[in-house]
């Protein structure tokens, strides 16, 4: 069932507002506009990029910004066919799976949550390494998507971090940077 | 076939059979877990087969991609939810076949039925392979650049529901795949050095199959677990046989052709042989509750055509499904300058890969209808660890290509976009090949635009290109009719845009 569904814009795409109006089939996807507006968006830096690039070396037949400018045109055409087909009453087929249930609403809190985990990897791991962080990530996910054994979220989290550091450097020889762990895996 | 028996003596050898062994058992393991379809158990696999040599990675790599699409269809049967559109038949079928009692004989008939494909499908492999080959280096770069627009057509418009999401999946992928400096100016890269090499395409693979994944089902996770059937050991009684090797056979000839075509795609072949066992069978009545040629047929059709998309793959370079795709990205990882030219350049190594698929796809049925109950237990993971484990091993993955946290961070931004890909239905596939073929459609039209000197009319003065364009033309036209012919749909649309603004105005 694809009812028009809550969504969290990524910074910089304007979604639009999530439909609070209860499940009727009929109801345009409004989110799609925000998806539209993105390819319009998307297609317009392409296209903003390609004219700040200059002529080719005299052996180039193809200039370096033929391309971007076929790509960029053809995106924001894209963007706007998509919002004339969501304005139609076009409404995406959402993707199902083993593990999906899409008869509900869109879980916006485990997903910000879980992408915080991503970034708190991205943010630590050049201090801390991934020794510590790979198992922050594995116990801050199984945390978040509700698993409530914390000690042996953490201990798994460990394992397979510390192992899999052991692993790069002792089977394949290529040690993972350690972090402020240098000098004690 | 000195080239081949070299081949078998590569793949032979015991460090390289235990590398396939273990190439089939992490497979397998990872393909059985729910949610990780044959592609994304690639994609998560990759890093660890670029720890060994060249070709121990590949040994291991053909056990992993058989191991991957056999724990693909275990899933499927067991659980009634395909993990590639090309296994729905077998989930529809195998599952009804496992509700009444007859799990043990879904999964021999599927597990064999792969076994018997792939092993056809890989002597013709050693056939096509080389002669298709052979034609291709002739080709000129004209020819080579139609053959490419031809694929990212077919797999962009002919597979897939919707035209439109295809389309935007591709050109995003082309957006994606301009990033870098290759030109020798800097095209994309928000003033990033980071950037300049352009984005690896094992983080974009990553990013979309296995980030973008658990995000979306993290936002959909189903709170009640699902019915998993228990499984002995698969056996098959002689009646199952009686009634499952001639689907097997034909559901090879079905998968192959349509597999080594550069439009590619194994959904077709197998919703064809579903279709002819119904028709062929004694049983019409037993299929949609439950027939055996109805997993017999259409899983021999999925495994015979994933063998015979490396024909494009190993021949042209094309990738034409994502598994394929994944294996591009691993042979180029391996250092290997994929395209018409591999099979000149490295003999060995391709000759290597053709015997070790038929050496993998045989350790698959000895190891894995044995160890079939094992697998069931998989199924039974706790979600919050499987889908921990799918983020932990992402990361993993990406940062291991360069220690870079920069990785980690493109990691998490195209992650993003396939969690919104899967919220907006557009397909992946498109845009993996877009970013594959994106540049090497840019060096072709170079190298052909250079020997003709400028001259555009050398794009059709090979008569390959010209046909490949009749054969666009053609498909764009049947598009076009098939548009034309369905103004239905727009009808009600246009209805629900009136209801809209109703309720919008109340």
């Amino acid at each position: 069932m694809t009812t028009p569904r809550r969504s969290s814009p990524p910074a910089g795409v304007p979604l639009a507002e999530p439909d609070p109006a209860p499940a009727s089939t009929r109801l345009v996807d409004r989110a799609q506009y925000g998806l539209a507006a993105f390819l319009v968006l998307a297609g317009g830096y392409v296209l903003l990029d390609a004219l700040g690039l200059e002529d080719g070396f005299a052996d180039q037949p193809v200039q370096p910004y033929t391309l971007p400018y076929f790509v960029g045109g053809v995106l924001v055409l894209l963007g706007i066919l998509l919002a004339i087909a969501t304005a139609r009453g076009d409404r995406p087929e959402a993707e199902e799976g083993e593990d999906i249930d899409l008869t509900q609403g869109t879980d916006v809190r485990t997903v910000g949550l879980l992408a915080l985990v991503l970034i708190a990897n991205i943010a630590l791991i050049d201090v801390l390494g991934w020794a510590i962080t790979g198992a922050l990530v594995f116990a801050g996910s199984a945390i978040v998507l509700g698993s409530r054994n914390w000690v042996r979220d953490i201990a798994v989290g460990v394992a397979l971090s510390v192992g899999s550091w052991y692993g790069f450097y002792v089977g394949l020889g290529i040690p993972i940077p350690a972090g402020i762990l240098d000098g004690v895996l | 076939m000195d080239l081949l028996l070299d081949g078998f003596q590569t793949a032979l050898t015991p460090e390289n059979l235990l590398f396939a062994a273990l190439g089939v058992l992490l497979g397998t393991a990872v393909g059985v877990l729910p949610g990780i379809g044959p592609a994304m158990t690639l994609a998560l696999l990759l890093p660890v087969t670029y720890s060994v040599g060249a070709d121990s990675a590949i040994i291991m790599f053909a056990g992993i991609y058989y191991g991957g699409m056999y724990g693909g269809s275990t899933t499927s049967i067991l659980l009634n939810t395909p993990g590639e559109s090309s296994s729905v038949i077998t989930a529809i079928e195998g599952n009804k076949m496992a509700k009444a009692g007859r799990a043990a004989q879904a999964l021999a008939t599927a597990a064999i039925g792969s076994f018997v494909a792939g092993s056809i499908a890989t002597a013709l492999l050693w056939i096509v392979t080389p002669q298709v080959a052979d034609i291709v280096v002739t080709l000129g770069s004209p020819s080579y650049f139609a053959l490419m627009v031809l694929a990212l057509f077919a797999v962009t418009a002919v597979l897939g529901a919707s035209k439109l999401r295809g389309f935007i999946a591709l050109f995003l992928g082309l957006a994606i795949g301009l990033v870098g400096t290759s030109t020798g100016q800097a095209r994309l890269t928000f003033g990033q050095p980071l950037l300049a090499d352009g984005i690896d395409i094992v983080v974009v693979a990553v990013a979309l199959f296995a980030i973008g994944e658990a995000l979306w089902v993290a936002a959909h996770l189903r709170r009640k677990p699902l019915e998993i059937i228990p499984v002995g050991e698969p056996w098959m009684s002689r009646d199952d046989w009686g009634r499952s090797w001639r689907p097997w056979l034909r559901g090879t000839a079905y998968g192959f052709p349509f597999g080594a075509l550069p439009a590619g795609g194994a959904e077709l072949p197998t919703f064809l042989s579903y279709a002819t066992e119904k028709r062929l069978s004694k049983h019409p009545e037993e299929f949609g509750k439950g027939a055996i040629e109805g997993v017999a047929g259409p899983e021999a059709a999925n495994n015979a055509s994933a063998a015979g998309t490396l024909v494009p793959l190993l021949a042209l370079g094309l990738p034409t499904t994502a598994t394929a795709a994944i294996m591009l990205v691993a042979l180029q990882g391996y250092g290997f300058q994929t395209g018409p030219t591999l099979m000149d350049d490295h003999p060995d190594l391709v000759w290597g890969l053709l015997a070790s698929l038929f050496v993998a796809n045989a350790l698959l049925l000895v190891l894995n209808l044995p160890m079939a109950p094992l697998w069931a237990k998989l199924l039974r993971i706790p979600r919050p660890y499987l889908y921990a484990g799918i983020l932990f091993f992402a990361s993993l993955g990406a940062y291991s290509v360069n220690f870079q946290a920069f990785d980690l961070a493109l990691l998490l931004v195209i992650g993003v976009l396939g969690f919104f890909m899967r919220r907006f239905g557009i397909p992946v596939l498109p845009l993996i090949i877009g970013v594959i073929l994106g540049p090497k459609l840019e060096e072709q039209l170079t190298t052909a635009l250079q020997i003709s000197q400028g001259d555009v009319s050398t794009l059709w003065s090979e008569p390959v290109a010209v046909v490949v364009y009749v054969v666009i033309a053609l498909l764009l036209l049947a598009m076009a009719v098939t548009g034309l012919r369905r103004p239905a749909p727009a009808e009600p649309a246009a209805a629900a845009t009136n209801d809209e603004k109703e309720l919008v105005e109340r």
